[in-house]
């Protein structure tokens, strides 16, 4: 009967071989399984990746509206090919004949407006010769009016700026990476690749404001924290459960009255003001619509999502440990930092990522209170998307941003190793 | 008893209270003195006050009332760190962040050792604990007696007087529990340590202490050598705690110097040692060891009293027999004999005659 004594397979008691009968046996619960997690899995799927990566690919898109540039320009995208920037001299007839003819048909699916701004995005002030040119050229016939940059000159002599025309054959392709450039503080000129001049690199600024603030909350949460997640660990049951609730209260209140709030305590002529000034001093403090403001409210938003990781480490390390500590000799100082601070590094780890990655993407906050000077990149992004519709730049800075993240986590993950991270 | 004045005493408890709750006492009234190089064991079942009395010494817990006094030095104010007492734990406590060899350089380090000097008490810590290989490890390496050497080691790497054991080998299998008991009296005495060793485990006390505390409520119900106690315990609860123990109730008949007579309340009549009692008339538990009861007639005193029995159970258990018997409507009365070549193997059913020596059946409180 010993399957030792067979040689090949085991088998199993139906003479099956037993890999595959195992196999079946796991393929049948597999299924069960991948069944149950279906629903959440299509719905992650449907309202959470795909969203994301069209987001984050028209970072790269160049399109005008919802079509390519290409398809757009067919002609001028051709035209253009052999016309060189650097040469100092305006594109030649056919390229201001192609132009002639594919704006008559943008003009006809009235896209050129779309056109003008898409290109406004690298040159600005390009998106007016659009508008102004899109009638006329649609009554052009392309056969008997030409030339046509006579014409275009016409119009406007904006058409002559060689810088203009650059910007159109630097994007003309189907993929551009302009919007990077713009998310780099850089851009192309005719003369190439350079950066921004010093006072206009803005996204470079925000990105490392986000950073920092983000970095200096995340320190002012542990210090804030760490004490009341030892009070919780070291407490009895019934009080520390009780404790807990109001740790937790702030979740249960929305974050936008949360952040109201701080406003009104906050402010030039609010409470914390007010009870300032009735001290006796006569200068308002400035709380809030600064830097100062955003650390605050942020700090206390979050402080919660310190407090828990740091509880939930902090409670499985047994009192014993300090006492043996403390009977070995160890003040009471040594014996926390020496023996009770280093198992406490995964909850600080876990605390720490965490409040970290939501300070960086924090939005309504620093809108709220951040005032000019302490606004985060999100509220840039945000910017992009909604006032001024340039979405391609809003992706490129959100997938900058996500990319920055990942760095981040990539290093923190080699200093600390992610595996010593507990959430619980 | 030898250095139990108050004089020479190392450790000594003057009339320590304890309280938690300001409501109810812990400690009662606890007065104890130890010798230098003692190993006491405070046995107890749990809640009685034991635990308590060494987390006192240890400084971990403060008196309510009364002096805890070492090498004649009061410690009431003393912080645990400066008493210079090594403590070993029930979960071993090893720093799990360390490796074996950092957490025993731990003590030192902060003794402000230097490093070639701490790393030689290391090296012989370990070897004496049998564990010299093991000081790369960390402590979720090594198994649970592995770590409970290593945590011995670890509070005696400083050479401390005093070793406080709180249930040291309660998480250990009966086997290593046995291997390593003995190696602790052993270290103990070879090093001429006083060790406080507290435990539940009565076989454990038995076997190491010098000298056995019993706790229960709050007080030392009986502090004796592990022979006296087992032998001559002191009231009825001591009885009961160590060893097992028959017990019957009854009324005292008559005191005649070192015996008397109890009338059961089955009204069947025995002969015992009065221990806890006084006066004819008196209620009284008696307590008979199970080996001490004897069946063979010819070994006992002419006249003695005897009980009728029934042979309920035999039960073989290698090294010994036990026997369960109906003695005076008690059904749980038990009698145990030594498997030898000539010994009686009773027969369920069988009715025989029991009696003992009166100094062996105890006379304790009710």
């Amino acid at each position: 009967m010993s399957d030792a004594t067979l040689d090949g397979p085991v088998l199993s008691a139906d003479g099956k071989p037993l890999k595959q009968s195992l196999n079946l046996a796991l393929r049948r619960q597999k299924i069960r399984a991948l069944i149950l997690i279906a629903p959440l899995l299509v719905f992650v799927l449907v309202t959470f990746v795909a969203p994301i990566g069209s987001m984050l690919m028209r970072s790269v898109q160049n399109t005008a509206g919802t079509d390519y540039i290409p398809d757009l320009m067919p002609n001028v995208v051709v035209a253009i090919e052999a016309w060189d920037p650097a040469s100092g001299e305006a594109p030649p007839e056919d390229v201001y004949r192609a132009m002639a003819i594919d704006m008559a048909t943008a003009f006809e699916s009235k896209s050129h407006t779309q056109l003008g701004r898409r290109f406004n995005y690298e040159a600005p002030g390009i998106s007016s010769l659009f508008r102004k040119s899109g009638r006329p050229a649609s009554s052009w016939d392309i056969e008997t009016d030409g030339p046509f940059k006579e014409k275009f000159l016409d119009i406007d002599s904006g058409w002559g700026n060689i810088e203009y025309w650059a910007a159109i054959k630097a994007n003309s392709g189907y993929y551009t990476s302009s919007y990077f450039l713009a998310a780099f503080d850089a851009q192309r000129g005719v003369d190439g690749i350079s950066m921004k001049e010093p006072d206009q690199r803005i996204y470079q600024k925000l990105m490392l404001r986000t950073l920092g603030l983000s970095l200096l909350i995340t320190f002012c949460t542990l210090a804030l924290g760490y004490p009341v997640a030892w009070l919780l660990a070291d407490l009895p049951l019934r009080t520390s459960n009780l404790l807990l609730i109001l740790v937790l209260l702030p979740f249960w209140t929305s974050l936008l009255v949360r952040t109201s709030a701080w406003k009104i305590l906050l402010q030039e002529q609010g409470v914390i003001n007010n009870f300032w000034i009735a001290l006796g001093f006569t200068e308002r403090l400035s709380l809030i619509n600064n830097q100062l403001g955003v650390i605050i409210a942020m700090t206390h938003i979050l402080l919660p999502f310190m407090i828990l990781p740091l509880y939930s480490v902090m409670k499985t390390i047994p009192p014993s440990y300090l006492r043996a500590a403390k009977s070995l000799g160890a003040s009471n100082w040594t014996a926390f930092w020496r023996v009770y601070f280093p198992q406490t590094t995964a909850g600080i780890g876990a605390g720490a990522l965490l409040v970290f990655i939501l300070a960086v993407g924090y939005f309504i906050t620093p809108e709220l209170v951040g005032g000019a000077d302490g606004t985060f990149i999100s509220n840039r992004i945000y910017f992009q998307f909604a006032v001024s519709g340039n979405w391609g730049l809003a992706a490129a800075l959100g997938t900058l941003m996500l990319v920055v993240v990942l760095i981040l986590y990539y290093v923190y993950d080699k200093l600390v190793g992610v595996d010593n991270v507990k959430l619980g | 008893m030898a250095g139990s004045s108050a004089n020479d005493a190392f450790v000594a408890f003057e009339r320590v209270q304890k309280s938690y709750d300001g409501e109810t006492l812990v400690v009662k009234d606890l007065n104890l003195t130890m010798p230098k190089g003692e190993f006491l064991t405070m046995l107890g079942p749990s809640g009685s006050g034991k635990t308590t009395c060494l987390m006192m010494l240890a400084g971990f817990e403060t008196a309510t009332h009364g002096e805890i006094l070492l090498d004649g030095k009061p410690i009431n104010n003393i912080p645990p760190h400066k008493r210079g007492i090594g403590m070993v734990f029930q979960n071993y406590a090893l720093f799990p962040h360390m490796t074996v060899a950092e957490n025993l350089s731990f003590p030192l380090e902060v003794r402000k050792f230097g490093k070639s000097e701490r790393e030689e008490k290391v090296k012989r810590a370990l070897e004496m604990v049998q564990m010299g290989a093991f000081g790369g490890r960390r402590p979720a390496q090594l198994s649970g007696g592995q770590q409970q050497r290593i945590a011995l080691a670890r509070a005696l790497v400083f050479e401390p007087e005093l070793v406080l054991m709180d249930e040291p080998l309660g998480a250990l299998d009966k086997q290593l529990r046995e291997t390593l008991q003995f190696e602790i009296t052993r270290l103990a005495h070879n090093l001429g340590i006083t060790t406080v060793y507290v435990t539940h485990d009565q076989t454990e006390a038995l076997t190491m202490s010098d000298r056995v505390a019993v706790f229960d409520d709050g007080r030392i119900q009986q502090l004796a050598p592990p022979d006296v106690l087992y032998e001559q315990p002191q009231n009825s609860f001591v009885a009961q705690f160590i060893g097992e123990n028959n017990t019957m109730e009854g009324v005292v008949q008559e005191i005649k110097g070192d015996t008397c007579i109890v009338r059961l309340d089955g009204g069947e009549v025995i002969d015992a040692k009065p221990v806890n009692v006084s006066k004819v008339g008196e209620r009284t538990r008696v307590s008979i060891r199970p080996e001490r009861v004897e069946f063979n007639k010819s070994r006992l005193q002419p006249g003695a009293h005897t009980l009728k029995a029934e042979v309920l159970e035999f039960i073989y258990m290698g090294d010994i027999f036990r026997t369960r018997l109906r003695v005076a409507g008690n059904e749980e009365f038990v009698v145990k004999t030594r498997n030898a070549p000539d010994q009686v193997r009773l027969k369920p059913g069988q009715q025989i005659e029991i009696g003992w020596l009166p100094e062996d059946c105890r006379a304790l409180d009710a």
